[in-house]
């Protein structure tokens, strides 16, 4: 059975990748994946607001009270050795890519550009394989229009992709009024890949001290449903290969996202849940189901079921909602 | 040879930069000023600089000064180059050890930072005191005079060491030239190596004790041979003055500069001389120049360099034969002596050997104690009472002595202006980097400009709100101005509302500039200039300009300092540097100062330089009026006439001119004078709001400076209300029907820290971000909240016997007695000192360790211990930093005595005061407060009742019966204290059984002398001594305390359960034998948010770094298990409590892998004393069983 596909022009072993998480924090824990079957893994992001963020934090609180008091003028010790950037993560990309045979995908969180390339091109130096972007940005600015924050990805992706020799993903939130149209500007910037949907945690409120609370729930099945849905309307009509990320746990989901169009299927909550020994659980039971149904090979059923490809395209569309509902109120 | 590099440091730096490099250990242990020497030398070790021999030195920190002593002094014995660095009540504590390595003719240099020792007061400035306290220990003394000479001379000393075989103390004024920046020479490499000869250093070391030829040193000797011991020294003295001499020789060979053992400066035919050591002597230096080139004057300078040995022979040599008379200046006091020492030892050289024809006339003087100015004006006063007849002897110059009349007078307006030296005053905030940026550019102009380049900087002694003056001077010529800025040529205010502070532009010349940062539009500023700084920018012609940097900082990232932007305009103003070179040497010293903090924040620091230009403004002074608003009175007219004529002279800066009869003669000070400090430091302020209170006192209690008070009282007292003053209706049953209930906030006390509104647990349903108390603007409040304020206090008081202290909101209507400290906005430690004050304030004695909470409970100007309406407060004192547990035994040990004697004489008394009151008073029980308001009224009869009785006895227990009411003795101090350098005193304090309680303010770090490390400080947290983090655990001074079995012991945050804190202090004072409450205490020295530390103190607890307990050795009679966990087990990991302070973080951004391990073992640490914790707490009731 051929589990391979190729993804960013990565050859990779199956369509399974984990994505980014704290399961890539050390490298032991990618070892386990790698041993487990992962076909590549995409690191943890390396938040640009957070460095940044760090940078003002420490510099405020070293000199806090300093320069004040006659007895004390400064209260840490002083040392010129601090590492206030992303060394920390560009040295673990680099320490991974000696300690894996798979390959290493760098996550970059951060919105602005200058930030980007910098860290981009240190995590392509480190030897990446490739860089996703995760564009985590909530626009909250009542005056801002929806095209600005369009261009703005654009032209993040076109000064990246100038930068870097590595093959970029573009890991996109499902908030946009015409998404196909966003995947298609993406795509002739240069994208090589979109992963399909970044999953925003939204926060809750706690009701009895008045609070509002940060959650973080791990995904459910049933969310995959909307990657699924834009996986199938995007295959075969962008070049940008597909990720599909959010809600597989289960060998179903994942060929369920292959036969949409997607060319990896990318795994998190359910390794978190049930551990990184999932991997191979799926991995053989995928295999044990295409043998049965007799499949050749994940490229034979890459995109069998995309809108392109079923007897009836409309289904994907807003006609699926309306029989969704209608069923919905039959089983009243 | 190759050159020599220019740098711009100060004397601390000098000395340590030697130091390090020519030795093998070094023991210190950290006080002011000379801290940073080992902070240097501990930097330095840790990133590897190495010694000239190729190796990185030890630096290891000890647990006081006497121990530091004693390290060295075994470092010394086994072989070691061993040096320290200390001074005041430090080299007092080294004296033992000093005689004892001086006696064992050992070769070693103590750096020492000369300084005031306490004596009616503490003192942390510069004089002498210190090092004359050392002369007859056996260590050869040598001063440096300036920072060039500290390097120099540390070298010398260090050679001189190692040939002659004495122990050397060099020494340097305190501040002025350990914190004085300049530009120097520095000595490289080989230059150190020229100057030390290995030899001496293998003959030091084959003298160390080693089994491999062991002998043995120290020994006990009889009447029949100590004696001649004792003098088998005296060539080796003989032969330090030559081999010292020998020293400075190689070293002008080896360098150009030529130094001696006496050096004279002025008039080769000089008719008046003035002798003198230390900083004062380049003062003095600068004002000879001027009077024998300007006034013709025969006038000179012996410097004595090298003090001990005494070299009658240089001392003689070195003057002109044409000296008539001879000034010698002391800088410090000896009471009762006939005269200060350089004093008597030139005397007495004089008498031994003149070398005149006649015998000169010599007097002695003393001047600049405590860092006290010594300028030009005094030194030419000085050779003025010289020309005298019957000049002033014993004299004091630079004070005005109208009690014994001692002081020589002084003209004010005397001064020297250099030619082409420009001088510059900067007055700023410590919040706001002023300082900062003046070192940042000294260093430019010193490092990269031709000219010399001296920075001094001046702090207040409040630590919130503090004020900074940064003198900096540059010119083409050496500065020998060691004196503050006299008339300058520039002043930056980098804070609109100092302008009513200081009269800045005083001392400002005709024609200067003047730079004011305003946070308002020009019009405005122009429009809210007090009249007189008006006036003076008119009349002095003054080149006036503006810039609003606060709104450049904002545009550009940098929150609220404008130090970057406050440099740039003084660069671009100066001309001092191009316009272009200036940014480019600012940008440059930008990122030497910001590259590791990261990128975002140099950029941030660029974009602030570039964007100042645009914004500085200079005004066209002649459409400038003087407007109408005039600078308020420092203190209110109600204020008592001691602050009113004193105090307020000090809050002035005009604390130079209060005459020697306005100080108390034994250093004692009225109490409650930090109220009339109006220091208006807070930009928001909280406000109440009535309607969401719930009244649970909480803000009240954590409140660090006891701003927020609340009051219960009856509503008929409300009358006269001012409009604004809020009021409400009581809450609660224990109250009687038409009670109502204020919190009032004293807005221009608070110092705007928040910590109220973070622990205000009621919210605004409709708005949940608005609380019980919010933080708004506090100027447009400041006018009616004074008025409602005054209003507030004159509200009565809740009756203190009938409050319900075991609750927050009952104990919160007892008054404060201790409020308005100078303590750091957001202070860790003073709520739980206030609380102190509140419960037991009336009647209690305390005893206060030197450190943060002595500084900011007893630096003058005002202090914030306070008095009840009936006159009773806390009575405080502070003797020392080691002995300060022993300080309130003794005080235990006293009061009991008053009371043992009073009833005894109540006894003897009883037929004549009546059996019925002596009974009463003898058996009171004054076990809560209506106890003791009963014991007092009975007292205040007895006390009526012995007025009419005429007998000595009577007349004694009247100055004795206020003792038969109880005391409170507290016992307070900081972890330093109690863990390290008083910790043998607090031992034996807690095994005597006597009832005293013991506060240990834990803020797991030195904080009062900048952030070193204690024995408290935790596993894996960065400190001073500690770059890597603290490798080993904190010590657990509770599990210590607690096996004695009979201390009450707790452990409390308040931050984190504020009433287990209450109910530990009840319970502790209640006590009748030792307690000791080891009391969580947020600082800034943590670096975290301080208005988010409670959230600081709850994650303490949560991670089991800080269990809170009580250990009540009662209940062990009662068959319980004495030890009572108040809280439970871990509920986050140490890491995740950990890391939200920079104090842990930052070693993730140094050394990440050792910060994980040591995270790994700190967590192990933890749990594994949880477990005892727990396993003590439930383990039945073992102790119980025991008994």
């Amino acid at each position: 059975m051929d589990l391979s596909t190729t993804y960013m022009g990565l050859k990779l072993k199956n369509p399974i990748v984990p994505s980014a998480s704290p399961l890539s924090r050390t490298v032991d824990m990618v070892k386990k994946l790698e041993d487990a079957g992962a076909a590549a893994v995409v690191v943890y992001s390396l938040f640009e607001e957070q460095i940044t963020h760090d940078q003002n934090e420490f510099d405020h609180y070293m000199t806090s009270g300093t320069e004040s008091f006659a007895e004390a003028l400064s209260y840490f010790p002083v040392t010129n050795d601090y590492n206030m950037g992303p060394d920390q993560y560009i040295r673990h990309i680099s320490n991974l890519k000696s300690a894996v045979e798979i390959p290493v995908i760098g996550s970059l969180n951060g919105v602005s550009a200058g930030g980007w390339l910098k860290y981009a091109k240190e995590i392509e130096d480190a030897g990446a394989d490739g860089l996703e972007l995760n564009v985590y940005y909530i626009p909250t600015n009542l005056e801002k229009d929806g095209t600005i924050i369009e261009e703005m990805y654009i032209r993040n992706l076109i000064k990246l992709k100038k930068a870097l020799k590595i093959p970029v993903a573009m890991k996109l939130s499902p908030y946009f009024s015409s998404m196909s149209n966003m995947a298609k500007k993406l795509d002739t910037a240069g994208a090589d890949a979109l992963v399909l949907f970044n999953r925003f945690y939204q926060p809750d409120l706690d009701i009895e001290n008045l609070e509002v609370v940060p959650n973080l729930d791990l995904s459910n099945n049933w969310e995959m449903r909307l990657p699924l849905r834009w996986i199938a309307i995007l295959h075969s009509r962008i070049k940008a290969n597909l990720a599909a990320t959010t809600g597989i746990h289960k060998y179903e989901d994942v060929l369920k996202m292959i036969m949409a169009g997607a060319d990896i299927t990318c795994m998190c909550s359910e390794l978190l849940a049930n551990g990184i020994g999932r991997i191979s659980e799926v991995l053989k039971e995928v295999e044990q189901w295409m043998t049965e149904k007799e499949y050749e090979s994940i490229e034979q059923m890459k995109g069998s079921m995309s809108q392109k490809s079923v007897a009836d395209p409309a289904a994907f569309e807003r006609a699926n909602y309306m029989k969704a509902l209608n069923n919905y109120k039959l089983l009243i | 040879m190759s050159t020599r590099k220019k740098v711009t440091i100060d004397g601390n730096e000098a000395a340590a930069y030697v130091a390090h490099q020519t030795n093998e250990v070094i023991a210190i242990y950290p006080i002011t000023p000379s801290s940073p020497m080992g902070e240097f030398s501990d930097a330095w070790s840790a990133v590897g600089q190495k010694n000239i021999w190729g190796s990185v030195p030890v630096v290891y920190e000890m647990q006081s000064e006497g121990g530091a002593s004693g390290a060295v002094h075994g470092a010394l014995q086994t072989g070691s180059l061993t040096t320290t660095f200390t001074a005041s009540q430090g080299l007092l504590l080294m004296i033992p050890n000093m005689y004892k390595i001086a006696g064992e003719l050992t070769s070693t240099v103590f750096h020492v930072t000369a300084r005031s020792l306490a004596a009616q007061a503490l003192s942390i400035f510069g004089d002498h005191s210190d090092v004359m306290a050392t002369r007859q220990t056996g260590f050869a003394m040598l001063c440096s005079n300036n920072v060039q000479e500290v390097m120099d001379f540390a070298l010398i000393s260090q050679r001189a060491s190692l040939e002659s075989r004495l122990p050397f103390l060099h020494f340097f004024d305190g501040f002025r030239t350990s914190h004085e920046v300049v530009k120097i020479e520095q000595l490289n490499v080989e230059d150190l190596r020229a100057m030390i000869d290995d030899k001496f250093v293998k003959m030091h070391r084959g003298r160390g004790l080693t089994p491999d030829n062991p002998f043995i040193r120290g020994t006990a000797q009889n009447p029949d041979v100590y004696f001649q011991g004792r003098e088998t020294v005296n060539n080796f003295y003989n032969d330090c003055v030559g081999l010292t001499q020998k020293s400075m020789d190689k070293f002008f060979e080896v360098t150009g500069r030529r130094y001696n053992l006496f050096d004279y400066y002025g008039a080769p035919d000089a008719e008046r001389i003035i002798i003198l050591m230390g900083s004062g002597a380049e003062a003095a230096e600068e004002t000879i120049e001027y009077m024998t080139e300007k006034l013709g004057e025969k006038v000179g300078l012996l410097k004595v360099r090298l003090f001990r040995p005494f070299s009658i022979e240089h001392f003689v040599n070195a003057m002109p034969k044409t000296v008539k008379g001879i000034a010698v200046l002391d800088r410090t006091k000896e009471p009762g002596s006939i005269g200060e020492p350089l004093y008597q030892d030139v005397v007495t050289a004089l008498s031994e050997n003149c070398p005149f024809e006649k015998m000169p006339k010599v007097i002695g003087g003393r001047y600049g104690l405590s860092s006290k100015e010594f300028t030009p004006a005094m030194v030419k006063a000085v050779f003025d009472e010289l020309k005298k007849d019957k000049p002033k002897n014993h004299f004091t110059i630079g004070i005005n002595d109208d009690v014994s009349h001692t002081s020589i007078d002084y003209d004010k307006n005397f001064t020297i202006e250099i030619d082409g030296l420009f001088c510059g005053l900067f007055y700023g905030l410590g919040a706001d980097g002023t300082v900062g940026a003046n070192k940042n550019s000294i260093k430019i102009i010193g490092e990269e400009t031709e000219n010399y380049a001296q920075g001094y900087f001046v702090y207040d002694s409040k630590k919130s709100g503090s004020t900074t003056v940064s003198h900096l001077r540059f010119g083409k010529k050496p500065i020998k101005s060691t004196y503050l800025i006299q008339k300058s040529d520039f002043v930056a205010c980098h804070q609109f509302n100092l302008l009513e502070k200081f009269d800045m532009l005083k001392d400002l010349k005709d024609g200067g500039v003047f730079l004011l940062n305003t946070p308002f539009g020009l019009e405005e500023t122009l429009a809210k200039l007090p009249r007189k700084v008006a006036q003076q920018i008119i009349d002095k012609k003054l080149n006036f300009y503006v810039i609003d940097g606060y709104s450049v900082a904002k545009e550009t990232g940098m929150g609220s300092r404008v130090n970057t932007i406050m440099q740039t305009c003084f660069f671009a103003i100066s001309g001092v540097l191009s316009k272009d070179e200036a940014i480019a040497q600012i940008k440059k010293s930008i990122k030497k100062s910001y590259g590791m903090k990261g990128d975002d924040i140099v950029n941030q620091n660029y974009k602030a330089v570039d964007k100042t230009l645009e914004n500085l403004i200079k005004v066209d002074v002649a459409t400038l009026k003087p407007g109408t608003i005039e600078i308020p009175p420092t203190v209110s007219d109600k204020a008592p006439d001691y602050v009113k004529n004193t105090l307020a002279r000090i809050l002035e800066g005009l604390g130079d001119d209060i005459p020697v009869s306005q100080m108390p003669v034994d250093g004692t000070f009225p109490t409650a004078t930090a109220q009339w400090e109006k220091r208006n430091i807070a930009l928001e302020v909280p406000a109440w709001d009535p309607d969401v209170c719930i009244q649970c006192g909480k803000c009240a209690i954590i409140c660090p400076h006891a701003t927020i008070r609340i009051k219960a009282y009856d509503e008929k007292a409300l009358t006269n209300v001012p409009a604004t003053f809020k009021h409400s209706k009581v809450k609660g049953k224990e109250f009687a029907d038409g009670t109502e209930y204020s919190i009032q906030v004293a807005v221009e006390d608070c110092t705007g820290c928040g910590l109220c509104v973070e622990i205000c647990p009621a919210k605004n349903k409709k708005e949940v971000k608005l609380k019980a108390l919010n933080m708004v603007p506090q100027m447009p409040l400041r006018e009616q909240e004074r008025t409602n304020w005054d209003y507030f206090l004159n509200l009565p008081e809740f009756d203190r016997t009938k409050a319900n202290v075991t609750t927050i909101k009952g104990s919160q209507f007892l008054q404060p007695l201790f409020e308005f400290s100078g303590a750091c906005s957001g202070c860790g430690e003073t709520p739980y000192v206030k609380l102190v004050s509140q419960l037991f304030g009336d009647r209690s004695i305390i005893a206060n360790a030197t450190g943060c909470s002595s500084i900011y409970g007893g630096n003058l100007p005002t202090t914030p211990w306070a008095k009840n309406n009936e006159g009773r407060g806390p009575a405080w004192s502070n003797s020392l930093f080691e002995d300060n547990a022993e300080f309130g035994l003794g005080m235990r040990l006293s009061i009991d005595k008053h009371n043992e004697y009073a009833k005894e004489l109540l006894q003897r008394l009883a037929s004549g005061v009546g059996e019925q009151i002596v009974n009463d008073i003898l058996n009171a029980d004054q076990s809560d407060e209506a106890g003791i308001h009963e014991q007092r009224e009975r007292v205040a009869v007895l006390k009526d009742k012995l007025k009419k009785i005429d007998s000595p006895e009577a007349e004694d227990l009247l100055t004795l019966a206020d003792y038969l009411v109880k005391k409170s003795v507290w016992i307070m101090g900081g972890d330093g204290w109690a863990y390290d350098i008083g910790y043998g005193g607090l031992d034996h304090v807690l095994a005597s059984g006597k009832n005293v309680n013991i506060l240990v303010l834990d803020t797991e770090v030195y904080s009062n002398t900048g952030g070193q490390m204690s024995k408290s400080t935790m596993m894996g947290a960065v400190a001073k001594f500690a770059a890597s983090g603290k490798p080993v655990g904190k010590k657990d001074l509770g599990m210590m305390a607690m096996n004695y079995g009979h201390v009450y012991v707790a452990k409390v945050a308040m931050g984190a359960n504020d009433t287990q804190t209450l109910k530990a202090f009840l319970e502790a004072e209640s006590y009748d034998g030792p307690s000791i409450i080891i009391a969580y205490s947020h600082c800034i020295a943590h670096g975290i948010n301080m208005t988010k530390a409670l959230e600081n103190q709850k994650a303490a607890v949560d991670s089991a770094h800080w269990t809170l307990f009580r250990y009540d050795p009662r209940n062990v009679a009662q068959g319980k298990n004495p030890l009572k966990l108040d809280s439970g087990a871990p509920k986050i990991s140490f890491q995740e409590y950990a890391y939200k302070e920079t104090r842990y973080k930052m070693l993730t951004k140094s050394e990440p892998e050792h910060a994980a391990e040591l995270m790994r073992q700190a967590q192990i640490f933890v749990d594994d004393k949880w477990k005892v914790y727990e396993k003590m707490a439930s383990d039945g009731n073992a102790k119980a069983e025991q008994k």
